[in-house]
């Protein structure tokens, strides 16, 4: 089985927001909630990246480990998922995430903040596959139909790779030896405790 | 044909504009480009931002998005790692210590020196007015589920859940977050009452000095009280204390980036965790004197009146002046209405 990764070529990324559009249209993701989002790092200022970043479905994820009713669990392509019937939407999981992945919708309304949402690697969720509840509570289940996530696959620029970890850490090795630099696999050490060496 | 000739010599022109220097550049580089060498000679990342050396001056890597929702700008936010590990490796070892602890000491106590008696008449003082015992019980039983609740949140995953199965546990959780963020408000009422209605009883004094000297009741033998002694003075500033900051912070989590931060979340979780495990233990302690550990003092806020020997023996300065109250005020008749 293949270890699902997200990495962001962040000297390709021309911050079009299409990988956001594109997540928010596919799931139909709720008001509030952007599963994915683009950062601008010294915006306007020599130097500028733009980074691409939604759940990187971390190693050993601390959202997991906080979680007080063990709602989530890792598929065997390594997907952190989460099952919303078990979900209290304490925000735990939102305190521990290194990358602001958990979002609650009607977040701030009094003493009820709905079930956690996030990035489900276009993987759904516990539901059967292709089910109208798995649909409507997580989004499509792209990896079910052999599909990797709409995301990546609809970057323009090829900035946002996703695929087995190994093989996305190979291309973009490739590339910064091709092209002579590389500004690194953003988030890598911390959801993986490992980065792209070169 | 003329035509398809000149067609011909625009293109030769073009060829050679775009092929001239071409290979001109070719000629001056004078050794053949290699991989990892960029065409322009310029280094694009020189002054590229990278996360290693951000990371060197800040904690948080913190960028702009063009999305509303602003808070998104936090790219990677590290800090959720000691969140982590104190919420998992230290917080149910300090909440079972600190609780455990508690009621072993107690049963140990109660082992050993047994209840503490009291001597009994058959007259009765009023103790607790209906606001009092109102407000009592009101925070007491919003208290309980307060605690119940909370310490679901941390050893209900780890007790109940194997009992349970998953789906009946969420479900159960559910209700008792809900329970936990709804009681929190008469709660927290509930506490501001307290303080309004005791707070002039429980300003320390000299008495509680010679009282906490003498060990209170603990040691044996009755030291003087007003109507409250040193250790429930501790109790009340406790519960003050403790029940105004699970108040703020818990204020703080159930409305995000309100008053804090995602740092400050962190922080604020940290601390109600904290605090609600030392409450917990402190008003077991409570609930201890209040029942089991002294005997007649239940009656105080089941009641709301007490056995005058009773009072005499624990609150011997209170009995005095509630009968010199009582006295003056037999002596003045009825008190004047107001004009």
């Amino acid at each position: 089985m293949a270890r699902m990764k997200f990495l962001c070529d962040a000297d390709r990324c021309i911050e079009c927001n299409a990988c956001v559009t594109a997540c928010k249209n596919e799931h139909e993701v709720p008001w509030g909630i952007n599963r994915r989002r683009v950062v601008t790092l010294n915006d306007g200022r020599p130097g500028e990246r733009s980074v691409s970043m939604a759940c990187m479905h971390c190693t050993d994820a601390p959202c997991a480990a906080v979680c007080p009713v063990n709602c989530f669990y890792t598929t065997a392509d390594a997907v952190v998922l989460h099952s919303k019937d078990i979900c209290i939407g304490c925000g735990y999981c939102f305190y521990a995430c290194p990358f602001g992945a958990p979002q609650y919708p009607r977040i701030g309304n009094f003493g009820s903040r709905g079930k956690m949402d996030k990035c489900t690697y276009c993987t759904g969720g516990p539901e059967p596959d292709f089910s109208v509840a798995e649909y409507e509570k997580y989004g499509s289940n792209r990896l079910a139909e052999g599909k990797l996530p709409l995301c990546a696959e609809m970057c323009s620029t090829k900035s946002l790779l996703a695929g087995d970890g190994e093989m996305i850490a190979a291309i973009y090795k490739q590339r910064v030896i091709k092209r002579g630099y590389g500004s690194g696999a953003w988030g890598w050490k911390t959801a993986y405790r490992e980065t792209v060496t070169i | 044909m003329r035509s398809g000739l000149k067609l011909l010599s625009t293109l030769l022109v073009a060829v050679t504009l775009v092929a001239g220097p071409v290979a001109v550049g070719v000629a001056l580089a004078q050794e053949p480009m290699q991989a990892g060498q960029n065409p322009t000679g310029q280094d694009p990342t020189a002054d590229a931002v990278n996360e290693e050396l951000l990371f060197k001056h800040e904690s948080t890597i913190r960028g702009v998005v063009s999305i509303p929702d602003k808070r998104a700008g936090n790219l990677i936010q590290p800090q959720g790692r000691e969140y982590r590990a104190f919420h998992e490796r230290w917080l149910p070892w300090i909440a079972a210590v600190v609780i455990l602890g508690m009621i072993v000491v107690l049963a140990a106590f109660l082992l050993i020196k047994g209840r503490m008696k009291s001597p009994r008449s058959a007259e009765k003082i009023k103790r607790y007015n209906v606001l009092e015992r109102f407000t009592h019980w009101m925070t007491a039983a919003c208290f309980i589920v307060l605690a119940l609740s909370g310490l679901n949140y941390i050893f209900g995953k780890r007790l109940l859940m194997p009992l349970i199965g998953p789906d009946a546990f969420g479900t159960a959780s559910q209700l008792a977050k809900y329970s936990h963020v709804y009681l929190a408000w008469p709660f927290m009422l509930g506490i501001l009452l307290m303080l309004a209605l005791w707070v002039k009883d429980n300003i320390p004094n000299r008495v509680d000095w010679a009282w906490l000297k003498a060990g209170g009741g603990v040691l044996g033998g009755h030291a003087h009280a007003g109507r409250f002694n040193a250790g429930q003075k501790v109790i009340f500033w406790m519960v003050i204390g403790f029940g105004l900051a699970m108040g703020f912070t818990g204020i703080a989590l159930l409305f995000p980036f309100t008053l804090a931060g995602i740092h400050g979340m962190q922080l604020m979780q940290v601390v109600h965790a904290s605090i609600g495990a030392l409450f917990i233990a402190g008003i077991i302690l409570h609930i201890y004197t209040g029942t089991v550990g002294i005997e007649g003092s239940f009656a105080a806020m089941g009641k709301g009146e007490v056995d005058l020997a009773w009072a005499r023996a624990h609150h011997d300065l209170w009995v005095e002046e509630q009968q010199a109250k009582a006295a003056g005020g037999a002596h003045l008749g009825h008190p004047q209405p107001a004009e």
